[in-house]
């Protein structure tokens, strides 16, 4: 072969090598070499799911129709959101929506153009407010030295969620203490024995080759006795005598079989709520969009070194056989978070009221763990209250936390000021807020001027 | 077997033939070459605005006598608030409910029309009129409460029919609450019965 003939050969070689890697980047779904085809930075909601594109496009790059509501729908609608896109189908206001169109998402949150991302993930100047409600600078003498630029950064209201900002709900709660007299959370509750269903370490159906007399196996035995599980009568063939992950129970041509790994899905055939709030959160979403588990090595806040590698799935914080609720409250968190926030956390007041509670010198419920504000307990429409596992769910707007959260033991204006106070955050609470928020100041001062000029009325009468 | 040719078959077969000419927004009222399929009356804009509009007060109405009057005077421990959302044993004002079904049709392309509840003295500034033929319309049925206005406009490059009919206070609870209200302006009117308080606008797309 001449020199010329091996050299074509060689760049023809190089081309297919080059075409293929690009081909199988586009082509394959979750491909990791898909970040070169990344038109710019992913935003810190979306960079976990970056390499499944097809999740928010079309082929060909175009957007799908349902790239955000298909994951935020429902997060909308229990936030009440106070701006839906239908709220702008009037076609009187064709004219304010040529210049913000507010019925698409991606008019105020692009992907991908990280030199442009505010907070929340916003990239539009954060005065956007005022295209549409310019009339309050008027309507509300008590706003016409505020900037537009403040009026969602501020702490007074956000654009989706005011659960916890309108005026009626400011005004209600204006006077409260900062610290209640009676706490009002959702305790987590005592384990339940059903004396009927209970089950003790003899009565494990596991094959025999998995029994021993070892430690470990004579442990995991005692373990799963102790826990929830063996109470309720659910023996380890009930998690790990399982059907092929291809077939659906009903439609099952094999016989199920015995497997020691248990997915997260296997959880979620008793715990659907958890499971599918863990597939909603930073922890579960690779999962949930079929790529491999999260670790801490991926994450973009700080992280120990030493747990860079562990996967997050349900066992990452309820350790079988355990699935200590305690430990996934605060130590599992602790093991992998390493940022000021979460290390802070052992100082505070918050710290000592989990410990008292723990140790029984304290009421249950009385104890604020890390899971108390970013996994808190729900009531859902039948009565069952379990932990919402989605812990990013009520981060941003932090406000989303105030009534679920804070309000269960602190007053309104307490809650809003802390919420607002970044020194406070950073050292996880540790103090009393120094920043004041005045939107409870100014409704009470609307009211009672409202109030007087209602009077005069009635008197004229 | 032969159907039974009745007077009201008759009738609509006659009112079929009379606004088979008309402009209509219900369907294809076109002539055609091949008349092999008798073609569907489309039914005039103002005709469609009127009736549709006639079927929103008669839901309202019965809501306002027959849920909340009926649960008043039962001393029932529910009572209509505009916080509703946010508080127990309470139910949406009659207002609210009308809205919450304004915004449903809003929502739906298939609906063909919208229609919206305004008024020139908002306790929401988002409910006042948006666009020149809003306001010549309400300043229109405030000063005529017995008339409804008709008129055309283009918005976004589309063409519009509007229809605009009087909302008055009927109950007293409605213009106490709205004469009371911490929205109110300094120049609010002070409502009294049969006052125009807004109008509703129905608006069916010219295509």
């Amino acid at each position: 072969m001449t020199a010329a003939k091996q050299l074509w050969l060689s760049l023809i070689g190089v081309n297919v090598l080059v075409v293929a890697g690009i081909a199988y980047s586009a082509f394959a779904p979750g491909a990791s070499t898909k970040t070169m085809l990344l038109p710019g930075k992913t935003s810190h909601g979306h960079y976990q799911i970056e390499m499944r594109c097809d999740l928010c496009h079309t082929e060909g790059s175009g957007l799908r129709e349902d790239a955000c509501t298909s994951c935020h729908a429902e997060e909308l609608r229990l936030a009440k959101d106070t701006h839906p896109s239908s709220k702008f189908n009037d076609p009187t206001n064709a004219e304010l929506l040529s210049v913000l169109d507010a019925t698409n998402c991606v008019t105020c949150h692009r992907e991908h153009v990280d030199e442009q991302t505010l907070p929340m993930g916003l990239t539009m100047p954060s005065d956007y407010c005022y295209h549409c409600h310019q009339e309050t600078l008027e309507t509300r003498p008590s706003h016409a030295e505020f900037k537009f630029d403040s009026c969602a950064t501020a702490g007074c209201h956000n654009y989706h969620d005011n659960r916890a900002l309108y005026e009626n709900f400011l005004l209600k709660h204006a006077d409260e203490d900062d610290f209640l007299d009676e706490m009002v959370g959702l305790a987590r509750e005592p384990m339940l024995v059903d004396s009927e269903k209970s089950l003790s370490a003899t009565d494990a159906d596991a094959p025999e080759e998995w029994s021993g007399t070892d430690f470990d196996a004579v442990n995991v035995l005692n373990d799963w006795a102790s826990t929830a599980h063996a109470s309720a009568g659910v023996n380890c063939s009930g998690c790990h005598l399982q059907t092929p992950s291809d077939e659906t129970e009903a439609d099952s041509k094999s016989d199920p079989v015995w497997n020691r790994e248990v997915s997260v899905q296997m959880c979620g055939t008793c715990h659907p709520g958890q499971m599918e709030t863990f597939f909603q959160g930073h922890h579960g979403m690779r999962l949930a969009a079929g790529l491999s588990a999260m670790t801490p090595g991926d994450a973009r806040i700080s992280m120990h070194v030493d747990a860079a590698h562990r996967q997050l799935d349900c066992n990452a914080c309820h350790s079988g056989h355990r699935f200590d609720t305690e430990y996934a409250s605060v130590d599992a968190c602790l093991t992998c978070h390493a940022d000021d926030h979460s290390q802070a956390f052992l100082t505070t007041s918050h710290y000592a009221a989990w410990q008292n509670e723990i140790a029984g010198t304290a009421p249950a419920g009385s104890g604020v763990s890390c899971a108390t504000c970013h996994m808190p307990r729900v009531e859902d429409d039948d009565g069952n209250v379990w932990a919402n596992h989605n812990q990013n769910d009520n981060l941003r707007p932090n406000e989303k936390m105030i009534r679920d959260v804070c309000m269960q033991c602190h007053g309104l204006g307490f809650s809003i000021d802390a919420l607002a106070d970044p020194q406070l955050i950073e050292n996880c609470f540790a103090e009393t807020p120094a920043v004041h928020v005045e939107s409870i100041d100014l409704v009470k001062a609307r009211f009672e001027e409202r109030q007087r000029k209602k009077e005069a009325r009635s008197k004229k009468k | 077997m032969f159907s039974r040719f009745t007077p009201n078959t008759f009738l609509f077969s006659l009112l079929c033939l009379l606004v088979a000419t008309s402009t209509g927004c219900g369907g294809g009222a076109n002539a055609s070459a091949t008349p092999s399929e008798p073609s569907e009356p489309g039914i005039p804009y103002k005709k469609f605005a009127d009736a549709v509009h006639a079927v929103m007060m008669a839901d309202r109405t019965v809501y306002a006598s027959k849920v909340v009057t009926r649960l008043k005077k039962q001393e029932a421990p529910v009572e209509p608030s505009e916080y509703w959302e946010d508080e127990e044993h309470t139910i949406p004002l009659p207002a609210q409910m009308f809205r919450m079904g304004s915004e449903l049709v809003f929502d739906n392309p298939e609906a063909g029309f919208t229609y919206a509840l305004k008024s020139k003295w908002p306790l929401n500034e988002q409910n006042k009129p948006k666009s020149d033929l809003e306001i010549t319309a309400l300043d229109f049925i405030a000063e005529n409460p017995t008339e409804n206005f008709y008129g055309e406009e283009e918005l976004g490059g589309e063409k519009y029919f509007v229809a605009a009919y009087a909302d008055k206070a009927v109950a007293e609870a409605c213009w106490s609450c709205h004469n009371d209200h911490p929205n109110r302006g300094d120049d609010y009117p002070e409502f009294v019965k049969d006052d125009v308080m807004g109008g509703v606008i129905v608006r069916v797309p010219m295509k």
